[in-house]
């Protein structure tokens, strides 16, 4: 109940702010649909590619932009908000004065995470489904499969930045490790074209999975078997990244 | 424990663990105190005396190392959200939501303690009047001064109409009008009967508003009571400050010794300080001595003369 009045509070300071988050939620993706997979896609399409699994490239490269921008949200909501909030005059430190405790700060944190991938994935999906791309309604299916690639992120980057003291430190991961993920995980090409060696690493990053989990739900070729193993892997990092939140979150608020 | 007692600490310590780079470190160590209900008590101290540190834990947000905490006869490390409910705290760094207006700041403050939408929206209407905040209801905190942001942390502590209110070192960084309006806030919520605890390293803060301090250096209490009777207790009643070209300030200190001019000598960086109950008169001794100082002011003793004593140096360095 308590972590609900903290998810709240991050809702009416939401809807004070939204319109900043616009262009990197919403309109960044779309430019990236438009442009890549239009622009790009003509000329993949021209080349007959049999790697795409007989899609076009904007069917086959949408879902994997839907579970790259969820991870992006995720990752910047539970990175730098999150270490801005536990810094010395942010958001948790007049929390922590009120009933709440630090478990129920982190809770209802990642109910607005999840709340923020939900509603900029929504959007992401309609449009989807305005392109035409996906097999009926099969897209909806990719929704869920979002969410949890971006709390596969969102509650593990949380866990880690509330005990991050500088902010910079969000950003450098950022570019070095979620950029390259952004890249490598089958977003933009399907991960078979690599050579085996890098092919392996490749599709063990959790953002493969969750973009693996969205095209075949999109493009309805999941078996219930390859959905239970990348759904379990992503709803893994989320367990783990709670569990590690719930002690980070104390040791940080509760000092 | 007895019903009068609001607050009840025994041997209290605080050990914060390392960090990377930090060493382990003790920032209270072991400390006695009560407050009885209706009471100002204050921790008096430099920074980095422990106050901070023990506003925490009694706030039950930073565990109890070692001895034992009660507030409100209840203990924080089980009943924390408990006793946070039914206390305010003002923090030293305001922590207020910059894009967030006034109103919309008591707001969701109050949201978080779980209080109906009404029930807050007709507790502001009394805190922003109390706060003198009225006008500036709809602006957002950014556009505040320094000392309306500080009346609006009080105002949003008071949200939950608390049994005790814990403000730290609440005037540090205000000019000196904007002190003063504060101090009127808080005698009105001490003459309403609200338990204040006050930090400060302002010795005529500590003076002005607390019955009762408890005088803090390096972690521990060296000194308790009230601001007469630390003074009482510990300085004269007058002080005699002396000011000479410094490099003769250790010479001069050594030859008032000698010729056993007040009760005890000091030497600061900038000024020769004499203890003594009448200063004039020690003031024409010093004459006599055929010794010229370029000022001499007598002056009432303070609580800062009652920290120099016992602690060997000055509040504010």
């Amino acid at each position: 109940m308590r972590a609900w009045y903290a998810f709240r509070y991050w809702l009416t300071v939401y809807a004070r702010t939204w319109r900043g988050t616009i262009v990197i939620s919403f309109a960044n993706p779309m430019l990236f649909l438009l442009g890549i997979g239009l622009g790009l896609g003509h000329l993949v399409d021209h080349g007959h590619s049999t790697t795409l699994g007989g899609v076009s490239y904007t069917a086959f490269f949408a879902p994997g932009l839907l579970a790259a921008s969820a991870m992006q949200t995720g990752f910047i909501e539970g990175g730098g908000r999150v270490a801005n909030a536990a810094g010395a005059v942010g958001a948790y430190r007049t929390a922590v004065t009120t009933p709440l405790e630090p478990s129920e700060i982190m809770a209802g944190h990642l109910l607005f995470i999840a709340f923020r991938v939900l509603t900029s994935s929504a959007v992401f999906v309609a449009v989807m489904a305005l392109f035409g791309v996906g097999t009926g309604w099969w897209v909806l299916a990719a929704l869920p499969a979002a969410l949890l690639t971006g709390l596969a992120f969102g509650a593990p980057a949380a866990a880690w930045a509330v005990g991050v003291r500088s902010i910079a430190k969000t950003q450098t991961l950022y570019r070095f490790v979620l950029m390259p993920m952004y890249l490598f995980s089958g977003t933009f090409f399907a991960l078979s074209q690599l050579p085996s060696g890098i092919r392996l690493v490749a599709s063990a990053l959790p953002l493969s999975q969750g973009v693996a989990l969205c095209r075949s739900l999109t493009l309805g070729t999941a078996s219930a078997q390859t959905v239970a193993a990348r759904a379990g892997y992503l709803l893994a990092l989320v367990v783990v990244g709670i569990v590690v939140a719930r002690i980070t979150y104390r040791r940080r608020l509760h000092a | 424990m007895s019903g009068r007692l609001l607050v009840e600490a025994r041997g209290l310590t605080k050990t914060y663990r390392a960090r990377k780079g930090v060493p382990p470190f003790r920032a209270v160590d072991g400390i006695d105190f009560e407050l009885g209900r209706g009471e100002v008590f204050g921790f008096l101290g430099p920074n980095g005396a422990g106050k901070s540190s023990t506003m925490r834990m009694l706030g039950a947000i930073s565990p109890v190392s070692t001895g034992t905490l009660r507030v409100l006869g209840m203990d924080p490390a089980h009943e924390g959200p408990e006793i946070r409910s039914r206390i305010g705290v003002v923090p030293q760094d305001d922590c207020l939501d910059r894009e967030l207006t006034v109103r919309e700041n008591l707001f969701v403050y109050g949201r978080y303690f779980g209080l109906a939408k009404n029930v807050i929206r007709d507790r502001i209407v009394g805190l922003l009047a109390f706060a003198q905040l009225e006008e500036k209801a709809d602006a957002q905190v950014e556009t505040l001064s320094g000392g309306m942001r500080r009346r609006l942390t009080i105002a949003r502590s008071l949200i939950n109409e608390p049994e005790i209110l814990l403000l730290d070192e609440p005037t540090t960084g205000l000019d000196p009008q904007a002190r003063h309006v504060l101090w009127d806030r808080l005698y009105r919520l001490k003459r309403d009967g609200v338990t204040l605890i006050i930090t400060t390293h302002y010795m005529d803060e500590a003076e002005q508003l607390c019955d009762r301090l408890a005088v803090m250096d390096a972690g521990r209490i060296v000194a308790e009571g009230s601001p007469r009777e630390l003074i009482d207790a510990h300085v004269t009643r007058e002080v005699l400050e002396l000011r000479f070209q410094p490099d003769v300030h250790a010479e001069v200190a050594e030859r008032l010794r000698a010729a056993e001019l007040g009760e005890r000598i000091e030497v600061l960086p900038d000024r020769v300080v004499v203890y003594a109950d009448d200063g004039e008169v020690a003031l024409v001794a010093v004459h006599e001595m055929s010794l010229s100082p370029i000022t001499a002011l007598v002056r009432r003793a303070t609580l800062e003369d009652v920290f120099l004593k016992l602690t060997g140096r000055s509040l504010v360095d």
